[in-house]
């Protein structure tokens, strides 16, 4: 791959990726890359993210199921715009 | 099948017992905190011997008794270790542990400080030590294929990068190497939260399966609900797994579950701190998900390398085996190099595959296992941390 993705996403049902960059800014088009097939689209950050945290890959809604791995990891408790952050102001275990 | 795995070899140590050491240790070992002194004093006296002083052993009792001896003695019995002197504030326990050393055939002396005190003991004890660092000195390291090693894993700091990149490593290198007959270990019984029906079904068939499904039960049930005083939103994730990224611990886990790869199963549990005993194939070790916790516990079990994922920079080493660094966070590898042994970021960058990352990794373990020292055996990492299950008596 020439250009340097800033997003992975795990696998293509995942809705939310990961920055593994540093010092990424809002408004950035960002290269993304699905690790499962190497697939690349393009998305634009909505906010400064930092290397390590996760984007919204679209709207998500307050009652919604962040996935990823392909997995349930957590509901949303605030809504996100798709590029947003999604962490723990906005996205909480089902557990507890 | 042979792969190109199959004929890999490491110029290593074997043990009396037939197991292969990778280090060559000799160890004075205190019983009980209060011979940690005597233990010290010999360790200066005689260069060459290793003190590994820790907190606990007076006034223990049941299970977390039990548990004490399974440490010290098998930690005292890693292949890693060459000989051992053993020293406690009494001859009962302190016999107890050096005969539980001594069944794996390797040479070990007792002493007990009380009627004696520290002099007398110190200076016995300097002897014994001095005789068995003439004698592991000479050892000679001998060709051993690499299915010889015992090698476990914890992972720690972790972040979004380590699902990404360091465990999918870790994996990769068990789904190559474990058909190869290594032993492996992973654990960490409460960092399986949020994905425990995905472990138990990698359990080698059903009955090993609600084994551990009960074992991992057991600890909710027992130990988080029974002494929570909140939920665990402040402890698992950490802070430092929420300051790199891991919003919750369904993330958490299903990231650190990475490290048993595609195609591994585990063929058996352990109790914290146990050997196994059903042969080559990976093993889950009920085990505290602390980095020094369970390294020590998976030493005293026999693995004689540790393999250790790390995204916003763990910096943990243990006294006997080496413990390799693997980090795929470029930050961590920027801020924190001097304690990453293998840089696996070009991952993010897609300039390195999961199975070039794999295959490096399995190249570091050759070479520590041939004798390169890791990041935390330079920094001088020694940390030994004895699991407690309850107050003592």
């Amino acid at each position: 791959m020439a250009e340097i993705p800033h997003l992975l996403v795990h696998e293509h049902d995942d809705n939310v990726g990961v920055v593994v960059v540093e010092g990424l800014t809002a408004g950035t088009d960002m290269l993304v890359c699905v690790t499962h097939d190497n697939s690349t689209f393009r998305l634009t950050a909505g906010a400064d993210v930092p290397i390590g945290h996760k984007i919204a890959l679209k709207d998500l809604k307050e009652g919604d199921t962040a996935i990823k791995y392909g997995e349930d990891i957590g509901k949303i408790i605030a809504d996100i715009p798709k590029g947003g952050h999604l962490h723990t102001h906005n996205c909480k275990t089902k557990r507890w | 099948m042979a792969s190109k795995y199959s004929n890999m070899t490491v110029k290593a140590y074997r043990r009396e017992n037939g197991r292969v050491g990778v280090r060559n240790h000799v160890v004075i070992l205190p019983v009980d905190d209060i011979s940690n002194a005597a233990c010290e004093a010999v360790a200066n006296n005689v260069k060459g011997t290793l003190a590994i002083p820790h907190s606990y052993g007076r006034l223990q009792f049941g299970e977390d008794l039990e548990l004490h001896f399974r440490t010290i003695i098998g930690t005292g019995a890693n292949p890693n270790v060459a000989a051992v002197v053993v020293i406690g504030i009494e001859p009962g326990w302190t016999k107890r542990i050096a005969d539980g050393i001594r069944a794996t055939g390797k040479p070990v002396a007792e002493f007990s400080i009380e009627q004696k005190g520290d002099f007398e003991t110190i200076r016995a004890a300097s002897w014994a030590a001095k005789e068995f660092v003439h004698m592991a000195s000479e050892y000679q390291r001998e060709e051993c294929s690499i299915s010889e090693l015992w090698v476990s894993t914890k992972c720690g700091e972790s972040d979004t990068t380590t699902g990404l990149g360091s465990c999918p490593t870790v994996g990769n290198m068990y789904d190559k190497l474990l058909p190869e007959g290594i032993t492996g270990f992973f654990g960490e019984t409460s960092e399986i939260t949020g994905a425990e029906h995905i472990c138990q079904k990698r359990a080698i068939n059903e009955e090993v399966g609600e084994r551990w499904y009960k074992m991992w039960k057991a600890y909710q049930d027992d130990v988080i609900f029974a002494h929570q005083t909140d939920d665990l939103s402040d402890s698992q994730p950490t802070k430092g797994n929420i300051e790199g990224g891991l919003t919750t611990i369904e993330e958490k886990a299903l990231g650190n579950l990475e490290k048993i790869g595609r195609t591994s199963q585990f063929i058996d549990i352990l109790d914290a701190a146990e050997a196994p005993n059903s042969g080559p194939g990976l093993y889950f070790m009920d085990s505290s998900s602390a980095a020094a916790e369970c390294v020590t516990l998976m030493a005293a079990g026999g693995a004689v390398i540790h393999t250790f994922p790390t995204g916003q920079g763990n910096v943990v080493g243990n006294p006997i085996v080496p413990v390799i660094k693997i980090t795929a966070n470029p930050r961590t590898v920027r801020t924190m190099g001097e304690h990453v042994d293998v840089d696996v970021s070009g991952i993010l960058r897609r300039e390195q595959t999961i199975d070039e990352a794999g295959d490096a990794l399995i190249e570091m373990i050759c070479r520590t296992a041939n004798g390169r020292y890791t990041a935390a055996e330079a920094l001088g990492h020694r940390e030994f941390s004895m699991t407690k299950l309850y107050r003592s008596a």
